[in-house]
């Protein structure tokens, strides 16, 4: 298979991924859909601070969080029409991102999941808390109405949304890709496999580390605020520790050295505790840790490089 | 006036509790320079483990032995099988596996015990405050376990030969095993005494906050921001940074910010420290091996 054929595969892969759900799927499932889209705009800020940085951010949920409220509050506040609250998340949360990063960054690894860790733990009660209340909330949350498609689209409501969230979506990775393919990214792996020889050859380990640090909460900002969107609901609890392990979860089983990954791992953290949770309510979680050891003993890389390895022996078996 | 007495002495007592999980989190950190994320619900195990036994009608100060020996011997086993085999993996790898450790715990004990607060006895009886009022028996009984525990950790490593290669391997390993120091086998003993301290704390702060899987989640962070506060390098600092918390906590709870931020509170201390002085009270400056 050369270049360009390969290349070809992918956009039908894509066009397929945005349009044959609209055909098939019900309207659930492409709720489902939507926030797999979400979760993996997270878990790519995710993959960006962590697989391409190798700085360990445990603190995801905290950006998740930021920038649903921020979707929320300008709806239901300030009667912004959804799309237009997108970019203000995405400023909001880098911002966030930029001021919780700095102070860790300059310390390094495990300094940065402290600080992170300590965010996520603390955020439902800061979002719950009484001087905030009148924009938050409080305990409540705040209840968003579906946007309906535009322009007479010959769309439902989930339908538009899934499309909506997938374009924002494919943009976001497309950007992605492209900034790991750019200086900054060839930076920010020199950084990462050897320190040392790149601050040696004039790369700015501190500058670099806090500019990811803070694209990362950007798009997972982003990936907050459609998921607001698609669920319609924004309340505290849903934003405890339990989602930054979620996305840690779904950053390692996709593979946090890639792109494609974040796509793999949000699949997973979707699909996976409904199957699991016919068992037990308190399955998933322990099912979670259990693949999480696992991969972590047997696929460091996650699903992402056993996929490619996999297509690397199709091809020289050919 | 007497308010804040009151504050500050019961400030102490739960800030034992975390300054006996900073030194658990120090004492790993020192070994192996990771940071043990489970700490916290690992002790909530063992904590119902106890519960179990004295509901099956063993007494509390044998439940509590028959406890510490098995957090000990599951701290080892932990370590000899989980994270010896990822000690020389990158960060990503030891942190992965720590919050593995941390789902798996939380939500075998929420499977298992459920999600119900339960009442957790204490062995120093109900009563009416001592001192004046200003402290409960239970808070005065576990300061006083904790102290006893705290002198037993720092007498083992000062003054005993174990200790002494314990020491050695934490903080030179190559040497210490060209000595003749098994340093594999210290690691993992210096993992089963974390466990069986953090067993300790579990045991003494639930009577206070009541038993659930997700007890030790505010615990474990007052802990960190303890262990950083006063030097995440220095087991002294640890305890003395775990007691400052205490009555930080209790003072900001009373007088600043209500009990509604008590997480946020513990945030910013993490954050401040890390601006103002990254190395804490206590702490020698963290020079990067080239």
């Amino acid at each position: 298979m050369n270049q360009t054929n390969s290349r070809v595969l992918l956009i039908v892969f894509v066009l397929a991924a945005g349009i044959v759900p609209l055909v098939f799927a019900s309207g659930y499932q492409l709720f489902q859909l939507t926030l797999v889209v979400s979760y993996a705009l997270s878990v790519l800020g995710k993959n960006l601070v962590t697989g391409y940085g190798g700085q360990v951010s445990l603190g995801q949920g905290a950006f998740y969080a930021v920038g649903a409220y921020t979707a929320a509050i300008l709806m239901e506040h300030f009667n912004v029409p959804y799309w237009a609250t997108l970019p203000v998340a995405a400023v909001t949360t880098g911002i966030v991102g930029l001021a919780l990063g700095l102070p860790a960054l300059r310390l390094g690894g495990l300094y940065l999941a402290l600080v992170t860790f300590a965010m996520a733990v603390s955020v439902p009660q800061l979002l719950k808390y009484k001087l905030f209340e009148n924009w938050t909330g409080g305990v409540q949350g705040i209840v968003l109405n579906k946007p309906d498609a535009p322009f007479e689209l010959p769309l439902d409501a989930d339908q538009w949304l899934y499309l909506f969230t997938f374009a924002v979506g494919l943009a976001l990775f497309i950007a992605a890709t492209n900034l790991v393919r750019s200086r900054i990214g060839l930076a920010l792996m020199a950084i990462r496999d050897q320190p040392l020889a790149a601050e040696a050859m004039g790369v700015e380990l501190a500058h670099y580390k806090t500019i990811t640090f803070g694209v990362g909460a950007l798009i997972t900002g982003v990936g907050g605020a459609l998921g607001a969107i698609a669920i319609g609901f924004v309340s505290p609890d849903s934003f405890s520790i339990a989602l930054s392990l979620t996305l840690f979860v779904g950053m390692v089983i996709g593979g946090a050295s890639s792109i494609s990954g974040a796509i793999y791992g949000a699949l997973f953290i979707v699909f996976v505790p409904n199957i699991a949770e016919q068992i037990s309510k308190a399955v998933p979680g322990a099912i979670f840790g259990l693949i999480l050891i696992l991969f972590m003993f047997f696929a460091p890389g996650g699903i992402a490089s056993l996929l490619s390895a996999q297509l690397r022996r199709l091809k020289s078996a050919r | 006036m007497e308010g804040v007495l009151h504050q500050i002495i019961s400030g102490i007592a739960t800030g034992s509790i975390y300054a006996s999980i900073s030194l658990a989190l120090v004492m790993i950190f020192l070994a192996t320079h990771q940071i043990n994320f489970a700490q916290g619900e690992m002790a909530m195990f063992s904590t119902y483990i106890a519960l179990t036994l004295i509901q099956a009608g063993v007494a509390y100060w044998a439940a509590f032995v028959i406890t510490l020996v098995v957090s000990f011997v599951a701290g080892m086993v932990m370590q000899r099988t989980l994270l010896e085999p990822l000690a020389r993996a990158p960060v990503l790898a030891s942190v992965g596996a720590f919050l593995g450790l941390l789902l798996i715990f939380n939500n075998i004990a929420g499977w298992i015990f459920t999600y119900t607060l339960q009442p957790f006895p204490t062995p120093f009886g109900a009563g009416a405050p001592i001192l004046g009022g200003l402290l409960s028996r239970h808070e005065l009984g576990s300061t006083a376990v904790t102290l006893v525990v705290l002198t037993a950790v720092w007498a083992f490593f000062r003054f005993t030969k174990l200790g002494l290669a314990l020491r050695g391997a934490a903080y030179n390993p190559v040497s210490s095993r060209l000595v003749g120091i098994p340093v594999a086998s210290m690691l993992s003993l210096g993992w089963g005494l974390a466990a069986a301290i953090g067993a300790i704390a579990g045991m003494m702060v639930a009577p206070i906050v009541f038993l659930d899987p997700n007890m030790m989640g505010g615990v474990l962070l007052y802990a960190f921001a303890g262990a950083l506060l006063g030097g995440i390098t220095s087991p002294l600092g640890a305890v003395v940074g775990g007691v400052l918390m205490g009555v930080i906590e209790n003072i900001a709870g009373a007088y600043i910010v209500g009990t509604e931020l008590k997480l946020t509170t513990a945030l910013v201390i993490i954050v401040v420290v890390l601006v103002v002085k990254p190395t804490g009270l206590f702490g020698k400056a963290l020079a990067s091996r080239v």
